[in-house]
């Protein structure tokens, strides 16, 4: 079949073969970020390597020198925020936040708009965290410029997936075989689809956790082997580490489900991570509710990596932006 | 509109494509006074001074009927205007088109029906406004359907904002079944779907994009057909897109319900895959749904459980397509690529293909004067070549949009000629 063409079927035609050349098919740039999915391994495996790098050797020249990034932030962020801005001044280069409720956002500028005015201004790079889904590939559609995903909507927070499975590699000689458990609110998770398709594309074998609100069955299509259980209990005896994601109690109104019934079900404290294998890991990707999703005894257990995830990211995005502008540390 | 050549007009050589026509032979056509005078073995008709169009094998057809399009006058003409919409409509072969209430100001009044028609919109073809069902779209208080049909009013509904509340829909259905007129319904439980961008599946879950059940569409249809049951009024499903519902209208049929349907080419055609990384060219209401819901559109038009193909043709501004998927507003143009995907529907079949595009809608809206060549049936006719190949460009478009995900395709069959009351319009 030619590129674009559409068969004359005398059957049912495959709708793929209709236009199946444009999926994906849009030219931005090639050393953007924006979701797990269009990393290819290689991609992978020297973004982890160079995180590597960051974390052992410290920084001496300034390889971002008279860079200037943009951070464009629609939704409000503590640690990705500033685990972006630490990295990019760490190699030289200049910041500008551009936050939605200070800017002419709020004038009713268009993402596009906003996206050219930066990169006129001579932004090199634009990391953008945004509440819709896919916000990161229109600003690659239209600009010229490396786009950074840091966040969008509930679809991927590709940063925070490597800087996870960075950690665990950390603890981990393998993730092939790697027992991942993820609780919580997989549906609005972003961090539960990034790391989902990062870890088992490495081998890890993925299990979601969590209420049928909050974790519709189709989650499991994914990627290959991903699986689904409800019940917590029975899954952690099965699990290598535990990502915990956060529920927010708002999110839990209307559903079929009570907060207190959550916390029944769904929390992890110290007498539910004893059933988990001796070494397994506690992980989350912050903001944490205590009292929520997890203990406070358990956050803050030696078994917790919540502060090296943390620590990881600095150096895990200093990998991703020196990717995105083409420097060499 | 109409002008220069008063002549009558002669199609040659055509081959003539109408239930009990062998398709393969030779046919000569004559229109006078904006009706068809004769129909003629080739070489009958002897010529005069006739307006001739050599048509050397093309298929000639009843004028293609569109049942669903927004053509956004009054209101919204930086999308479409009516001029531009209805010079699409030529181009793809539609006579007649059927205009959607949801303008601005919503089309619930006789004065907007009669403004829609006047001479002043330069329209190409023959526009139907398809009035609002209740005052403003809100679903409170019917409109007055006899004053719209008298305006020219084909149907009400309130497209784009479904009849929800039982009592409401059940008054309409019986208002409408007094001046013989459809409701059209475009069924999605508005309370079940919000939010929703596109088909809740694999592809919504996978982009983190908020999804529209098949749920919200089938029991919407199930209720509705109830309703129809028990008023004995005609029922259209606008854009029918899912298995359920599809099965709701087929057993609704089997009961003896008057109940319709149409499909639109998109849904034929794509599935929720296509909008692939947030490609708003694909984001439409309904959204493009699951394989097996396409395949059930297919096997649905063949066995006659739906009436027709429909494009709800919905031009929108390049500006304001070009945002995030989820802002971004719904719909696709689609009056010029109808033929070629309804030509693929019925596997090259052009008596299948016409019987979707012409004579399938006029039937269902009870019109015996079109969708049918005749002697004496008003000389509305669509000239096409099955076999011919062509690209379509947003460029060549005559629509004012150009959000259509078919940009760039190549299609086979292409409209050579449309012909309105027995005159050529110019392309």
């Amino acid at each position: 079949m030619t590129r674009g063409a559409i068969p004359q079927a005398s059957s049912k035609i495959q709708s793929r073969s209709i236009r199946s050349a444009s999926l994906r098919a849009f030219s931005h740039h090639s050393r953007s970020l924006l979701d797990i999915e269009s990393l290819s391994d290689a991609d992978i495996h020297s973004l982890l390597k160079e995180a590597g790098r960051f974390r052992r050797v410290s920084i001496q020249k300034a390889p971002l020198k008279g860079r200037h990034i943009a951070l464009l932030f629609y939704e409000s962020s503590t640690r990705t925020r500033c685990s972006f801005e630490l990295a990019a001044k760490s190699l030289g280069a200049s910041t500008t936040l551009v936050s939605a409720s200070a800017s002419s956002i709020e004038k009713g500028e268009s993402l596009v708009d906003t996206g050219a005015t930066l990169a006129a201004m001579g932004a090199d790079c634009i990391v953008i965290r945004h509440p819709s889904s896919g916000a990161p590939h229109v600003l690659a559609r239209h600009l010229r410029i490396p786009i950074v995903n840091a966040g969008d909507g509930m679809h991927e927070h590709p940063s925070q997936a490597l800087l996870d499975c960075y950690t665990i590699s950390e603890h981990r000689q393998s993730l092939k075989g790697l027992r991942l458990l993820l609780v919580g609110d997989i549906y609005h998770s972003r961090v539960a689809r990034s790391n989902a398709l990062l870890l088992s594309r490495l081998g890890a074998q993925v299990t979601f956790c969590g209420p049928p609100a909050l974790l519709p069955e189709v989650a499991e299509t994914i990627a290959p082997g991903v699986r689904v259980m409800r019940d917590f209990d029975r899954a952690l005896p099965q699990a290598d580490v535990i990502m915990m994601l956060r529920v927010q109690k708002e999110r839990l109104a209307g559903l079929q489900i009570s907060a207190d019934e959550y916390v029944r079900d769904y929390q992890l404290t110290p007498e539910r991570l004893a059933l988990a294998p001796a070494k397994a890991l506690v992980m989350h990707p912050g903001p944490m509710v205590r009292g929520m999703e997890l203990t406070s005894e358990v956050a803050d257990s030696a078994r917790s990596l919540v502060l090296e995830q943390v620590r990881n990211g600095v150096a895990v995005r200093r990998a991703i932006l020196l990717r995105a502008l083409g420097g060499r540390a | 509109m109409r002008r220069a050549d008063d002549r009558a007009l002669l199609i040659r050589n055509a081959r003539i494509c109408a239930v009990g026509k062998a398709a393969n032979e030779r046919f000569d056509m004559l229109t006078d006074q904006g009706r068809i005078a004769a129909i003629e073995p080739h070489g009958k008709i002897p010529n005069k001074d006739y307006q001739l169009i050599e048509a050397d094998g093309l298929i000639v057809s009843p004028g293609f009927i569109d049942l669903h399009v927004h053509l956004r006058e009054p209101g919204q003409t930086h999308k479409e205007t009516i001029a531009t919409g209805t010079a699409a409509a030529a181009a793809g072969g539609f006579t007649t088109v059927c205009a959607m209430p949801n303008t601005n100001p919503i089309n619930d009044s006789p004065e907007i029906t009669r403004w829609m028609q006047a001479p002043e919109r330069r329209a190409k073809v023959k526009v139907r406004p398809i009035a609002a069902a209740t005052l403003g779209s809100q679903g409170e208080q019917l409109t007055d359907f006899r004053a719209l049909v008298d305006a020219g009013a084909a149907a009400v509904t309130d497209d784009g904002r479904p009849i929800l509340g039982d009592a409401i829909m059940h008054k309409a259905l019986l208002a409408a079944k007094e001046l013989g007129i459809p409701v059209i319904q475009h069924a999605e439980d508005t309370r079940m779907s919000q939010g929703g961008v596109m088909h809740a599946g694999r592809t919504a879950f996978r982009l983190g994009l908020r999804g529209v059940t098949a749920e919200a569409e089938a029991s919407i249809v199930a209720r509705d057909i109830e309703l129809a049951a028990e008023t004995e009024a005609h029922l259209h499903v606008a854009h029918i897109s899912t298995v359920a519902a599809l099965e709701n209208v087929r057993n609704g049929r089997k009961r003896g319900v008057h109940v319709t349907c149409e499909v639109t080419p998109h849904h034929l055609l794509l599935t929720d895959e296509e909008v692939g990384d947030y490609d708003t060219n694909c984001k439409m209401n309904p959204p493009l749904r699951s394989e097996a819901d396409r395949e059930a559109l297919w096997d649905g038009l063949r066995d006659g459980t739906i009436d027709c193909i429909a494009t709800d043709h919905a031009p929108h501004a390049a500006h304001e397509k070009d945002q995030e998927f989820d802002r971004a507003p719904f719909g696709t143009t689609g009056l010029e690529t109808a033929l070629p995907i309804a030509l693929m529907a019925a596997g090259g079949e052009c008596e299948t293909a016409v019987r979707w595009l012409s004579i399938g809608p006029a039937a269902l809206m009870g019109w015996k004067d079109v969708g049918v060549l005749r002697v004496g049936a008003v000389a509305d006719l669509t000239l096409f070549d099955p076999e011919q190949e062509w690209i379509f460009r947003a460029e060549e478009s005559k629509s004012k949009a150009r959000n259509s995900p078919f940009i760039g395709k190549r299609f086979r069959g292409r409209v050579r000629y449309t012909i309105l009351d027995g005159k050529l319009i110019d392309p």
